[in-house]
């Protein structure tokens, strides 16, 4: 029997609310696949099995909200006999049609369910009938200021229980930048490559040779990862920030790391992102992009312990052969935990970092 | 398409990429990127955005010289083809 957990969605993500599931008892279900929708303080997350299986039974209800960890179903493993269901006592509620907002909305607002009448197709409830059936009770949870509490805490617990220590350097983008003109002059406006993509990917190629950057420390102890899962600092309009990640980041071709970074950023700005994308980052890069400021000096987000910043790519003179001349650069900085590497080989991670964004050709290779 | 109509496809692409945009409040000859908060992604799907609904080719070598509103609406009017003149 395969115990089926509310997977861990990111430091600042400990607790969510079932919105609904995909699935029901008797599906079979492959890796991968979306079996449930689960709303936090940040968003919206499809949840991914992780392994295949046959739904058992669905223990979790819609409209239950749990800490990370908490058991959702149960699962047959491939070929495994139905044992004893882990009921919760009591048979469970009959199955009711209600839209995915009207359960979101009826969650937010404290309205059972059950007491509120289906006016939609077949008895479904709709967003208006809980409306209707909580009329001013109960104001709407301000999201906004549920998710500054949820950074506060992890910004919070990272400051208190990781020792950072920060590192800078200014790197010349010249060349970087005029591979990228050449290479985008060819390409259609849709594949066009932004700064952005190859300075991720540049890091994640770095990264490969420090494998104490790249990694989580938990239960008192650093466990490198196998992979760069490349978490992305996303701003939201609404305010406020997530960090999804662009997995294997460091074996994937630039064209294929703008494309997942340009799908990533409008899911997370529609809050529709995947449980592993929360819950796999192995460090995050913040890049203030060109409307930022010069530097940032990043908190890194546990359990990770690191991070990247670039500022804004600028124009800056520049002392090159023993002349001054203005080129385009950017700031670049490194946060890390003092506990798993020290400010020695930060420094030389950043150094080769600036070493391989002057042959940027070898970038994507 | 008249200059009204090219107006109104340029602020419709921009709101569907920053819903809070107020056309009023828009100032044509500000660089737009200091009224409004886009970033590089969201400049890139804007001219995108363009690019699909106006079926202009816009080279990145001429993305310095949009920086303005008014910029942005020359630049398409030259590239999109002049209202035919009323019938008689």
């Amino acid at each position: 029997m395969i115990e089926f957990k509310l997977p861990a969605l990111g430091a600042d993500m400990d607790e969510g609310t079932l919105l609904e599931w995909k699935v029901q008892a008797g599906d079979a279900v492959k890796k991968g696949q979306v079996v449930a929708v689960v709303d936090t303080t940040k968003a919206a997350v499809d949840v991914e099995c992780w392994q295949d299986g046959t739904v058992h039974e669905l223990v979790a209800q819609p409209g239950d909200k749990m800490p990370v960890g908490t058991l959702m179903a149960t699962l047959l493993e491939p070929g495994e006999q139905p044992g004893a269901k882990v009921s919760r006592g009591g048979t469970p509620p009959p199955r009711r049609m209600v839209s995915p907002a009207a359960r979101k909305a009826a969650a937010e607002r404290g309205v059972d369910l059950g007491r509120v009448a289906g006016t939609g197709p077949q008895g479904a409830v709709t967003l208006e009938d809980v409306e209707k059936a909580a009329p001013g009770i109960a104001p709407p949870t301000d999201k906004a200021a549920e998710m500054r509490k949820a950074i506060a805490a992890a910004m919070a617990r990272s400051k208190r229980e990781i020792p950072h220590y920060y590192v800078a350097e200014d790197i010349v983008l010249a060349k970087a930048l005029a591979w990228l003109q050449a290479a985008n002059a060819t390409r259609p406006m849709a594949e066009r490559l932004l700064p952005a993509a190859l300075l991720l990917k540049a890091v994640a190629v770095t990264l490969k040779r420090y494998p104490e950057l790249n990694g989580h420390w938990r239960d008192g102890a650093y466990q490198p990862a196998a992979q760069v899962n490349l978490g992305v600092a996303i701003s939201l309009r609404q305010g406020g920030l997530i960090a999804p990640a662009l997995l294997d980041a460091g074996s994937k071709p630039l064209t294929q790391l703008m494309q997942e970074m340009t799908d990533l950023v409008a899911r997370a700005r529609a809050g529709s992102l995947r449980s592993s994308e929360l819950g796999e980052g192995t460090i995050t890069v913040t890049n203030l992009g060109d409307q930022g400021s010069e530097a940032v000096f990043g908190i890194i987000y546990p359990p990770q312990v690191a991070l990247v910043g670039f500022g804004r790519i600028a124009e800056r003179p520049v002392v090159e052969d023993g002349a001054v001349k203005p080129l385009a650069v950017v700031s670049a900085s490194l946060a890390a935990d003092h506990r798993v590497s020290d400010g020695h080989r930060g420094a030389l991670f950043l150094r080769d970092l600036a070493d391989l964004l002057q042959r940027p050709e070898e970038i994507d290779q | 398409m008249s200059g009204d109509e090219l107006r109104a496809v340029v602020i419709a692409t921009l709101q569907a990429i920053a819903p809070e945009v107020e056309a009023g409040e828009l100032r044509g000859d500000r660089p737009l990127r200091n009224q409004v908060d886009l970033d590089s992604m969201d400049w890139l799907n804007f001219l995108l955005g363009l690019n699909k609904k106006l079926g202009v080719e816009i080279p990145e070598a001429d993305y310095r010289k949009l920086v303005t509103l008014d910029d942005i609406l020359a630049y398409l009017a030259a590239k999109t083809p002049a209202p035919s003149p009323p019938s008689r």
